[in-house]
């Protein structure tokens, strides 16, 4: 089932198609130099012990973003094949 | 600053890239320095200068500092920038992580958008390899236009070829021209030159970091490594130690017979041996074993990869104080 999401509020295992970056000029700019553009798919893989910041992976590479920042990342869920092992 | 002659100086090249690409790595191969690599985001603060020495030529080496791009104006993508702009360099070498070329080639493109001397180092290729990444160098150079190099810095592999090349004489290049969006750019390039395997490393890999910051095993697998560093540092201190203290110790009375023989003042000998040298034995005796034992095994740790999870694990403990996880590193 498909459904509008924030990066931010994926568990582990969980993918997103992304469809807005919102926020300041700052960390929109930031988030375009890690490849955060719309149309992209980025998979949370790993939640810190204190549930931030997560780590996502994003054209092939993993990176850590705090919530403060995910959360300016709207998508769309997607179903990957190994969904039913996700860890909300 | 430098009163030097350089007439065998055959060129500048300035090493740009992301962060943790291994462009330290390749600097200190090169140039037989020391400047101290790390598995972490923003080792390099300002920049290094060094020359690598091949015969009676010299190339001049620039360490930039890492960075993902050009334009977000942050103190080192700054200080990057400026240096590239400033075309005191001949040559930009972009070192690329050959695991996920794609956000290398963001850099790529922002820095091909300054200066057409660009020459691409891909590096990291033995580690693509064990996780089923194919790069192709020959193809990245044609649609780039520019120079591409495979290398695996940290096994010497290929980069005698990129010495090689810095010696000679610069080529003419015909670079791709670069789009405004360069992310989309960045992602059709790499769809054409990067090939992937399906491989079960990744996923073994994702495992581990599952465990090592999960909530149950996160926190305790980290200060149950800490005591045990702790511990060897303490426990493995003690023999060496005692050994070196005794050593210097027994030292200290002959050198008190020295002076008694060659009738020095009290106030000298006492000052001298009993003020001077007792201290410096005491802090030697102390201080040098734990040292020598706790570094190396903290150097362990790292090449394991395991101080960036540390940091992510610390990260909103950190936070919480206006800090940021990478900061746990340095305590």
């Amino acid at each position: 089932m498909n459904r509008e999401a924030v990066l931010s509020s994926l568990g582990i295992g969980e993918v997103l198609k992304i469809s807005h970056v919102d926020g300041e000029e700052a960390i929109r700019q930031r988030l375009y130099d890690i490849g955060m553009v719309n149309g992209t798919v980025v998979k949370c893989i790993a939640v810190s012990p204190l549930g931030d910041p997560r780590a996502y992976e994003i054209r092939g590479a993993v990176i850590a973003l705090r919530k403060k920042d995910a959360a300016n990342i709207y998508g769309i869920t997607v179903e990957t094949e190994n969904s039913s092992e996700v860890i909300p | 600053m430098s009163v030097r002659c350089d007439n065998n100086l055959v060129r500048t090249v300035a090493l740009a890239g992301n962060p943790n690409v291994g462009k330290s790595t390749l600097f200190n191969l090169l140039t037989g320095m020391h400047q101290h690599t790390g598995n972490w985001t923003g080792k390099t603060v300002g920049t290094a200068t060094g020359e690598c020495k091949r015969k009676d030529k010299v190339i001049r080496l620039i360490d930039l500092p890492g960075t993902y791009s050009l334009n977000s104006h942050s103190e080192e993508e700054e200080i990057a920038k400026i240096y590239i702009e400033s075309g005191e360099a001949d040559e930009v070498a972009v070192v690329c992580d050959a695991t996920c070329l794609e956000r290398n080639l963001i850099l790529v493109l922002q820095i091909l958008a300054i200066t057409s001397s660009v020459i691409v180092c891909v590096n990291l290729l033995d580690e693509a390899r064990k996780k089923g990444i194919k790069v192709d160098t020959k193809a990245l150079s044609k649609i780039l236009g520019v120079p591409v190099f495979g290398i695996s810095a940290r096994k010497k592999d290929g980069t005698d070829a990129l010495v090689e090349y810095f010696l000679n004489e610069k080529e003419e290049y015909n670079p791709i021209i670069v789009e405004e969006d360069v992310v989309k750019q960045a992602e059709q390039i790499s769809k054409q030159c990067v090939i992937y395997k399906k491989s079960d490393y990744t996923f073994r890999d994702r495992h581990i970091d599952r465990i090592l910051t999960s909530k149950v095993f996160g926190f305790p697998i980290m200060f149950i490594l800490l005591a045990i560093i702790f511990w060897i540092t303490i426990e493995g201190a003690n023999y060496p130690s005692k050994l070196l203290s005794n050593l210097l110790f027994a030292f200290e009375s002959e050198l008190m017979g020295f002076f008694n023989l060659i009738n020095a003042p009290v106030w000298l000998s006492g000052m001298l041996v009993h003020g001077v040298y007792r201290t410096v034995a005491w802090v030697v005796s102390v201080m040098l074993p734990p040292m020598a034992i706790f570094f190396p095994l903290f150097t362990l740790l790292e090449d394991f990869g395991y101080l960036p999870r540390v940091a992510f694990n610390l990260d909103k403990c950190f936070g919480k104080c206006g800090a940021c996880g990478k900061q746990a590193l340095t305590m």
